[in-house]
């Protein structure tokens, strides 16, 4: 060999060949009757309780659809400070800043595109007013691509629950 | 033309018939089967959507393959591309032809039918589509044609992929079929006669081949395996180095029939194990299902079928356990073990047939079987043996040092 392999010589005297086979189908043939691990995703939901939630459940940290909270009048917590629309890494939030008489700040505009979304979770992150959040969810089928920008009705009105996060002092999320 | 060939014509027919479309849903069921198994194996569940537990999956396959487009490669030889299905596909079926499947049905009727004139038939029917008196030479013959369809895909499909799995095709298949045809030459020692349904008749006198000639039924068994390409030796398709091999530019149901032939070399492969070495249709411990009869039929049909489906699944076991020779270990098993040990194989039984035979004097067939079982055992713990210590299989780089290394040395320890 011209390019200098370096060829090792292998050991012939642990090895088996026909025992190995031998093991190894009976290994096979052992998993054929061991518990299946598929969840039946229809009927099986991860996010839903009832049918085997427990046994199958999303990550708390998991980082899906976002989730818009609201105050107790039914109002979105949002200031329209701009600033997940600033770290949005993927500029897929569209923010426009609105004040009230009482010179109270609110989004008139707050949408966000779910197919440019990285979902990184920054825009939760950076709220100072923990009202935007990456939710626990991942079931998003829609017949049109036009229903992927949530407005802010639509991010309040869901139910779903929020992401976790990453938090650097808890690493394994203990 | 007489009326008991008119007869007999019939009855060929119509067991065409029944044998191609059994072969055919089998075919299809089994490749659920194998996902099945597959997906058992690996603790999943495997299709389970389309009909009861999955069991209309094969239909629908077979529904979208239909509806598929047919591709054809703009450099691709057109004819042969077209053809290389049809010629795979067709020697996996014509090779079940001369299996029996059951014991053999009485079936007398004598019927004439207008134009036709009369349909005679009296006695026994054999349940095999051919009884050919040579069935075990067509069964050689037919089964090293599968190898121009794959090689004439991997060739006329005019791509690297293809060309390189057609040709390890036509390698390791002519390879195997060497020591796959030696050895069953100690099966015809044994049984002293080519014809498939005589071979039965001798193992239900004796034993069923599979002790006395354990050796021959393992080599059989490892080019079966590589004569349908299946699992430790699916080289010609190697997924994960030639995406698909010889069918890699094969679309919809150009690529359902090498699929299809696949399957259908499987069940042949079987069969033939069955049949040479495991009774054929024989029910062990009875003479009942000897004498031809509608029940005798119907069960030893059923013990055919139990006997059969075991061996698929054993071949679908192999599959999910072992992974892929490569390709030098491959040539050095079939060429270098398997090849001597069957022509040794044949001169051991050679002697110990006319030791027991001419020397010892024993002429009842079962203490005939018995002591030359008692030799298999012994053969077969020293060449498993052997075979455990991977002489052959061994890796290829251990023969030869690079050629500008330095003299072997003791490794620094410190």
């Amino acid at each position: 060999m011209a390019i200098g392999v370096k060829v090792l010589a292998r050991p012939s005297r642990d090895v088996s060949y026909v025992r190995a086979t031998l093991k190894g189908m009976a290994l096979t043939f052992k998993h054929m009757f061991e518990k299946k691990v598929t969840m039946q995703y229809p009927e099986e939901r991860s996010t839903d309780a009832e049918h085997g939630g427990g046994q199958w459940s999303l990550a708390p940290r998991w980082r899906g659809t976002h989730r818009m909270l609201t105050d107790e009048q039914g109002r979105s917590k949002c200031v329209a400070c701009g600033l997940c629309p600033q770290i949005c890494p993927a500029n897929c939030i569209k923010l426009v800043p609105g004040e009230d008489e009482e010179g109270h700040r609110y989004p008139l505009i707050y949408e966000i595109d779910e197919f440019r979304c990285i979902f990184c979770g920054y825009c939760q992150e950076v709220c100072p007013e923990e009202a935007i959040h990456v939710g626990v969810h991942y079931e998003n089928s829609e017949y049109s691509r036009g229903r992927f920008v949530y407005d802010l009705e639509r991010l309040s009105s869901q139910t779903h629950a929020v992401s976790t996060l990453w938090d650097p002092t808890d690493p394994k999320g203990e | 033309v007489t009326p008991e060939m008119k007869g007999f014509l019939l009855l060929s027919i119509i067991k065409m018939l029944v044998v191609f479309t059994v072969i055919m849903v089998g075919v299809a069921l089994l490749t659920l089967m194998e996902r099945k198994v597959s997906a058992w194996m690996q603790n999943r569940r495997g299709p389970n959507r389309v009909g009861p537990a999955g069991l209309l999956q094969p239909a629908a396959d077979g529904l979208k393959n239909i509806l598929k487009e047919e591709t054809l490669p703009g450099q691709a030889s057109r004819w042969l591309f077209i053809l290389a299905p049809a010629m795979s596909f067709v020697p996996a079926l014509l090779l079940f032809a001369v299996i029996p499947f059951a014991a053999p049905l009485p079936v007398d009727f004598d019927f004439s039918l207008g134009p036709l004139g009369q349909f005679v038939h009296h006695g026994l029917m054999p349940m095999v589509v051919a009884d050919l008196p040579i069935g075990f030479l067509f069964v050689l013959a037919i089964s090293s044609m599968g190898v121009y369809g794959i090689a004439l895909a991997g060739w006329a499909s005019n791509s690297k992929y293809a060309l390189l799995g057609g040709l390890r095709a036509a390698a390791q298949m002519v390879s195997y079929e060497v020591p796959m045809g030696l050895s069953l030459i100690p099966v015809l020692l044994l049984s002293g006669n080519v014809s498939l349904s005589a071979i039965i008749r001798d193992q239900q006198m004796s034993l069923w081949y599979v002790l006395p000639l354990f050796l021959s039924f393992f080599i059989f068994l490892v080019s079966g395996f590589a004569e349908t390409n299946r699992l430790p030796f699916d080289l010609p398709e190697a997924e994960s180095e030639l995406i698909a091999g010889y069918h890699t530019e094969y679309s919809a149901m150009k690529f359902s029939f090498f699929f299809i032939a696949e399957y259908s070399n499987v069940v042949t492969v079987c069969a033939m194990v069955t049949t040479l070495f495991f009774g054929g249709w024989d029910i062990p411990f009875t003479h009942w299902d000897e004498t031809g009869g509608v029940l005798q039929s119907i069960a030893t049909a059923g013990f055919f079928f139990v006997k059969v489906m075991f061996w698929i699944f054993f071949v679908m076991w192999i599959r999910w356990t072992l992974p892929r020779f490569r390709y030098d270990q491959l040539m050095s098993l079939g060429w270098k073990v398997l090849l001597p040990l069957s022509l040794a194989y044949i001169m051991v039984v050679c002697v110990a047939i006319y030791v027991v035979e001419h020397v010892l004097g024993l002429t009842d067939p079962i203490l005939e079987g018995l002591s030359l079982f008692a030799l298999s055992v012994v053969v077969s713990i020293l060449v498993f043996g052997v075979l455990d210590r991977g002489v052959f299989v061994r890796g290829s780089g251990r023969q030869r040092r690079p050629l500008n290394a330095p003299a072997r040395r003791a490794p620094a320890v410190t």
